[in-house]
């Protein structure tokens, strides 16, 4: 490929593809020629070196609820163009598109056996699930770090391009956690003992190894009879009163809200609504008990199947939202579950 | 927010639709759902059969709580 120009395939969804919003989310796979939304200013900071010749779009939530047949009709569609690399996103935080973008990078390492680049937010769980199949490059949390997304991922797939060495430190992608096998000037011992000597003398030293961050929480042990517990709801669904009274952010929320359901057997319209800007809020506008199942569980309380419903709900947006954040929500409100005797807990996520 | 949850002592379902998400976060019981802009329903379907189908999932939910584990399961049955 030294004399030609890259060829070179983007997958994008709905909304970066220009087919709309969350309200299309559900929109199957197409293609179209050439580059396209972000592809454009891609194929502008690439100039000479590479072409885009396709962009491949899918709707979030299509590939999400579809992933297999949906990963199906997106790789063939990019098979057809004998890509020398494929270009996914950039996602930034967007949990759905995130790992849309990591599956296609994982088909498209397997099955194509082309290097694929993509950004993304390293809190983005398409980082974790996939980081291994693709460079994907560090972003920022939102679309507004477009600016500097676009550079650093035409940097890379230049690179790459042209089979240049490329490291995580020197094209800021997030590691793949792979080993590269090397000779070094020093035998391990020396190295070793040189790090522990810095450590010792509180110089600054680099590990080879980092640790893992595991961070996992061992299962509780399970309630003994549901028709006895106390059974509190919690939601990422943005599930709110209607007018959405403590102004939940409909994304990167910095709030949650705790909600007295004494009383109340439906979540209707006219009471209930989502305030999450992350999904089409359509169907749960509609019907709030779609996210939030207070219906069933007031009918399953009043026929002995559970104990109690707690009195409250805790709800926020998880759209964007940081694990930072989220975690601090719910070390606060659990404590208030413990204490108000809730056995166990039903969390829905949108 | 499910692992702040579990953390604390209390144990926690989390029914959701995209269950490689809620296996990278760290959820244990897991009970899959039905779409993402409605998990625990389904428009399509008429008011009494989505009923149904709502309390089929929590029920799965109840049962998920109630069952003991050692490690993420995803509760699909």
């Amino acid at each position: 490929m030294s004399n030609q120009k890259l060829k070179v395939v983007h997958y994008l969804n709905q909304f970066y593809g220009g087919i709309g919003g969350e309200d299309k989310a559900g929109h199957l796979p197409e293609e179209r020629a050439g580059a396209l939304g972000p592809g454009q200013a891609l194929q502008a900071a690439l100039g000479t070196d590479a072409e885009i010749v396709a962009t491949v779009i899918c709707g979030d939530d299509y590939f999400a609820e579809n992933l297999d047949g949906a990963l199906h009709t997106v790789i063939t569609m990019i098979k057809a163009h004998a890509p020398d690399l494929v270009v996914t996103g950039p996602a930034f935080n967007a949990g759905r598109y995130g790992v849309a973008c990591g599956a296609v990078a994982k088909a498209v390492f397997e099955e194509l056996h082309v290097p694929v680049v993509s950004g993304m937010y390293h809190e983005n769980p398409g980082v974790e699930m996939y980081r291994r199949y693709a460079y994907v490059v560090k972003t920022g949390n939102s679309a507004a770090d477009m600016r500097k997304a676009i550079p650093a991922i035409a940097n890379l797939v230049k690179a790459l391009g042209k089979r240049e060495e490329v490291t995580p430190e020197t094209h800021a992608y997030i590691p793949q956690g792979l080993r590269k096998n090397y000779f070094h000037a020093e035998r391990g011992a020396k190295r070793a003992v040189d790090m522990l000597v810095a450590k010792i003398n509180a110089q600054p030293f680099v590990t080879e190894y980092p640790m893992p961050h595991f961070d996992r929480v061992a299962p509780n042990m399970p309630i003994a009879d549901a028709s006895k517990a106390k059974i509190a709801l919690v939601t990422s669904g943005g599930i709110v009163p209607k007018g959405n009274p403590d102004h939940i952010e409909s994304s990167s929320a910095s709030r949650y809200g705790k909600y007295d359901i004494q009383g109340v057997s439906d979540l209707t319209p006219e009471k209930y609504a989502t305030a999450h800007g992350g999904y089409d809020p359509v169907y749960a506008n509609l019907d709030s008990d779609r996210v939030l199942p207070v219906d069933v569980l007031r009918e399953m309380e009043q026929a002995g199947e559970i104990g109690v419903l707690h009195r409250y709900f805790y709800t926020t947006v998880g759209n964007g939202t940081s694990v930072a954040n989220c975690a601090a929500f719910a070390k606060k409100f659990v404590q208030e579950l413990v204490n108000d005797g809730v056995q166990a807990v039903i969390l829905t996520s949108t | 927010m499910v692992k702040e949850i579990e953390r604390a002592g209390l144990p926690v379902v989390h029914m959701c639709a995209i269950v490689p998400i809620s296996l990278t976060v760290g959820a244990n019981r897991i009970v899959p759902t039905v779409s993402i802009p409605h998990p625990l329903g389904n428009p399509q379907m008429t008011a009494a059969d989505e009923k149904e189908l709502r309390r089929r999932l929590v029920r799965k939910a109840l049962r998920a709580l109630e069952t003991e584990i050692h490690g993420q399961v995803v509760f699909d049955k």
